[in-house]
């Protein structure tokens, strides 16, 4: 029985079972986290959930062996578009006195929506994705991403640069201050 | 430990990625604040991420015809989405802090007559 139960056990890598026990530590920290985002009322508790997430997120990446995408995720999203967020809610939070409280109806259309794409999704994926292990023959490294990038996907790579412009000379357009006197 | 729970396969990433995704759709219909509606965004937009690189792992990392190189296009596409999910942020607040110049709020209730 012992020796039937190693057997089977015997072609994973021998970090199986660690990697496993933190594949459930983030993804219970990024679930749980997802759900403060959704349940919390204050919207800078609500950066901070999302903050977790990311930062969950991130670690399960490391787990998927993509470990640029992971510093990437920290430093970008974490790092960037979360303070960027975090900015916005700053710059906006002086409304006086306005509770936004979602009405009885709202929340009755969105548990049922949230409820019923949960149930279709997990269901589709257990019937279409059953059980199955991980076959790779080695880790991916950094300089395969880096030929696939500036190989296959070099005129993206470049479009997004001059798209990352264009939202950059835009936003400080939008962002403007303006009199109101002023508005035509 | 039982062995099927020892064993993260790739429905374990499935299923956490479509809680994220439900997540940020209840987030998306239940927030008034347009910066929170921002967020459940962002929520869907990294359970589109774990999506990608999950089957770009289990699914598709194997070796291109002997050139010697892994095909990550995963990685690719959810680096994309990153850099996407930035650029779409700044604009949003961008035009948020516009909106909140004209109404002095942020409710998207407020937002049906934006105009000029």
């Amino acid at each position: 029985m012992m020796i039937q139960l190693l057997a089977q056990t015997t072609p994973q890598p021998p970090d199986a079972g660690a990697s496993a026990v933190l594949f459930y530590l983030f993804a219970i920290l990024a679930g749980a986290s997802a759900l403060g985002v959704v349940l919390s009322r204050n919207i800078v508790r609500t950066a901070v959930f999302l903050l977790f997430t990311l930062t969950a997120v991130a670690g399960l990446y490391f787990l998927l062996d993509a470990e640029f995408l992971a510093a990437v995720q920290l430093v970008v999203y974490a790092g960037g578009t979360l303070v960027l967020i975090i900015f916005g809610v700053m710059l906006t939070s002086k409304s006086p006195g306005i509770r936004y409280e979602p009405k009885i109806g709202e929340v009755a259309v969105a548990i049922g929506v949230s409820v019923v794409s949960a149930v279709a999704l997990v269901m589709a994926i257990v019937r279409q994705f059953p059980a199955n292990s991980a076959s790779v023959e080695r880790h991916p490294t950094i300089a395969d991403l880096g030929q696939t990038l500036l190989g296959d996907y070099l005129i993206p790579f470049e479009l997004i640069s001059v798209l990352l412009l264009v939202v950059m000379i835009g936003a400080a357009y939008l962002a403007k201050a303006r009199r109101r006197e002023g508005r035509p | 430990m039982t062995p099927m729970l020892a064993q993260v396969g790739l429905h374990h990433y499935l299923i956490l990625a479509a809680m994220l995704f439900v997540c940020g759709l209840a987030t998306m219909m239940l927030k008034r604040n347009a910066i929170g509606i921002l967020m459940g965004v962002e929520l869907i937009l990294n359970a589109a991420n774990v999506n990608l690189v999950a089957f770009n792992r289990f699914r598709f990392a194997v070796d291109a015809g002997g050139t010697g190189g892994l095909r990550l296009d995963g990685q690719v596409f959810a680096i994309f989405v990153i850099i996407l999910a930035a650029a779409e942020a700044a604009v949003a607040l961008a035009i948020f802090l516009s909106f909140y110049n004209n109404f002095t709020t942020i409710d998207v209730e407020r937002g049906t007559q934006l105009k000029g």
